[in-house]
């Protein structure tokens, strides 16, 4: 009797719960975004306009995300991948081509951010950008005294210990290959020899090697100069006035992450319901808002009321300063190990 | 007399069947199988999957054992100083065991309930260029503390995170000891420091044994504490092998670096195994 009724009381339980849990009419769309990627009430506007549930999951590198959608244990139904990984996941196999008569609202997108999107995926068959940026030098201007406009004030011995310099493969080798002149990309060894004896140099003086962390040290002034994302730098300024944020005149790494459908998305029509709302100006406006990061949608930046934001070279940089940079292609699986070793040996010098 | 106690054996038995069996499932679908999948990996080729010696080869490359020698340095190091800040605390938590102990030793236990993340990054704030201890020493005008991002912070971080585990075994090995062979120790005329060294020590062995390995071991594989304290400029093996998974995806290179830094953690156990023989109950809890 009593075990009757303490199986009732399970089953009831069971039931409330199950009824607190709204029904959706349209199914799901299951979201692998980036850590603090989105404002989140968008989820909720998304779930409620279109009847779809949001199943909403996050990653903090690229390399983390991959395994996951080659392995195809789960079924993401729309990922946001970097540029080089687009490439890579193109060249796999493992994407999607998407159907543009469900993403009206790709009229919103810069044709300027589309055609550099071409590099990675030709003919924009396969993702539709979302953020963008660049890799810089932010510095505190009361704790230098010039104006920096390259990079070689992070291999400057004037500023030891004041250095932090970023704790990424492709992007603390790319600095260092940029710096010498060389393509971001190479695949000779000889130039990778050269930028990892550059940066055995400039380990003595670098207080560390951080990527998250940066930002919180520049705006705690631990260090005068750092490299960091200009997405993060903005965040940065509003913290810290004293922070200016360049992108050095060698120029630098310019990046695009874009929505992607891999190939096993149990949802896809759902899942281009979603990037066409992503591309919404309106949506995309929050979502910069929010994150900070340069927004591809130029009806988004229209409604950007802060001039100063509107019209600010750290988020909107020009042509001119974009044409220096260079966007990471997905290099052959040997090249891409041969610069994880010459970093790494870099890192394991003890000098 | 035969009759029940053959009887009694075999529900022995039965229970120890019964009860055994879920964990020696779990044993063998999470523990045996993942091992020999590292060890398959380590032993076959990224590029098609020959046996092959050559991932077990790469900890011989410049980089990789320069890695793996500051590791080495650094856990010996960071468990020869907990073993010197754990036995005397051991010693006197002893002494103190009447009423206190259960709380005494709450107070080494509590910060363990915390994540170790969260408490690594506390120090990461204390020792920064401008953090607490700097602050405090500026503000007092004395030299400031240049101690993140170098060694001497990861061995700091170590010691901090894997002390309890050092302490705890030791501490209930020791208060196993009976009074009676302190006080039979110094009736036959033992000083203080003889009881100590002829009659503690040995007797505390397997619990010194238990504590080393336990120290020894996460500290060897540790990839966190020297990101976060140093700052990325200290790269010990426990990081190498994280990145072959994670950035060049090269399982097998990384289980093959795995398993080499297990033959270091099986001459451990082995060193364990010849002393702990008849010590029980030395775990955490």
């Amino acid at each position: 009797m009593k075990k009757c009724f303490w199986i009732g009381v399970l089953l009831g339980v069971v039931f409330l719960c199950a009824g607190c849990k709204k029904e959706y009419a349209n199914g799901e769309v299951v979201v692998f975004n980036w850590g603090e990627y989105i404002d989140e009430d968008v989820i909720k506007m998304f779930e409620e306009e279109y009847d779809i549930e949001v199943v909403y999951d996050e990653f903090t590198e690229n390399e983390d995300m991959y395994p996951l959608i080659n392995i195809g244990e789960v079924n993401y139904d729309v990922v946001c991948p970097s540029d080089y990984m687009v490439s890579r996941m193109i060249q796999e196999g493992l994407l999607a081509e998407l159907n543009y008569d469900n993403i009206p609202n790709i009229k919103n997108i810069d044709p300027e951010y589309l055609k550099s999107a071409e590099e990675f995926d030709p003919g924009n068959r396969y993702a539709v950008p979302y953020c963008w940026g660049t890799v810089g030098i932010l510095y505190n201007k009361t704790m230098v005294d010039e104006e920096i406009t390259s990079w070689s004030a992070i291999f400057d011995e004037k500023y030891s210990q004041n250095i932090l310099m970023i704790d990424s493969v492709r992007d603390g080798m790319g600095i260092a290959l940029k710096y010498l002149g060389y393509s971001m990309n190479t695949d000779k060894e000889s130039e990778l020899e050269e930028a990892k004896q550059l940066l055995i140099k400039q380990r003595p003086l670098v207080q560390g090697y951080f990527v998250d962390e940066v930002r919180n040290k520049m705006i705690g002034e631990e260090a005068a100069i750092g490299v960091i994302y200009s997405g993060e730098a903005i965040y940065t300024q509003r913290e810290n006035e004293n922070l200016v944020y360049v992108v050095p005149e060698e120029g630098s790494n310019v990046w695009i992450d874009g929505w992607v459908i891999p190939k096993n998305a149990k949802n896809k029509e759902n899942a281009e319901k979603w990037i066409n709302f992503m591309c919404r100006e309106d949506i995309a406006l929050m979502n910069f808002e929010e994150i900070t990061y340069s927004t591809p949608n130029k009806a988004a930046r229209e409604l950007i009321e802060d001039e100063d934001i509107k019209n600010s070279k750290v988020a909107f940089p020009d042509a001119e300063t974009l044409q220096r940079c260079e966007a990471f292609r997905y290099l052959e699986s040997g090249v891409e190990e041969l610069y994880m070793e010459k970093w790494n040996e870099m890192k394991a010098m003890q000098n | 007399m035969s009759k029940p106690k053959g009887r009694l054996a075999a529900y022995n038995r039965r229970v120890r069947y019964l009860l055994s069996t879920p964990y020696v499932l779990w044993s063998i679908g999470f523990i045996v199988l993942p091992l020999f999948m590292i060890l398959y990996y380590g032993m076959t080729s990224h590029d098609g999957g020959g046996f092959t010696f050559e991932n077990l080869k790469l900890i011989w490359s410049p980089t990789n054992r320069s890695t793996l020698i500051l590791s080495i340095q650094l856990s010996v190091i960071s468990t020869a100083l907990c073993l010197l800040i754990a036995y005397p605390l051991a010693l006197a938590l002893r002494a103190l065991r009447l009423k206190s102990n259960g709380f005494v030793i709450l107070l080494f236990m509590l910060p363990m309930w915390m994540n170790f993340l969260l408490r690594t990054i506390a120090w990461q704030n204390i020792l920064e260029k401008n953090g607490i201890i700097n602050t405090v020493l500026g503000a007092i005008g004395l030299p400031k503390l240049n101690i993140i991002n170098t060694p001497t912070a990861i061995v700091l971080g170590m010691v901090y995170d894997f002390l309890p585990f050092m302490i705890i075994p030791i501490y209930n090995v020791l208060s196993k000891i009976d009074d009676n062979v302190i006080q039979a120790a110094s009736d036959l005329g033992a000083n203080y420091f003889q009881i100590l060294f002829r009659v503690i020590l040995p007797l505390s062995k397997p619990g010194v044994i238990s504590g080393l390995t336990m120290v020894f071991v996460p500290s060897l594989t540790t990839f966190v504490i020297s990101d976060i304290l140093g700052g990325g400029k200290v790269l010990l093996i426990g990081k190498v092998i994280e990145q072959k998974f994670k950035m060049t995806n090269d399982w097998n290179a990384g289980c093959g670096l795995s398993l080499v830094l297990m033959v270091f953690i099986f001459i451990c156990m082995a060193v364990v195994q010849k002393y702990d023989k008849d010590a029980e109950g030395t775990g955490v809890w």
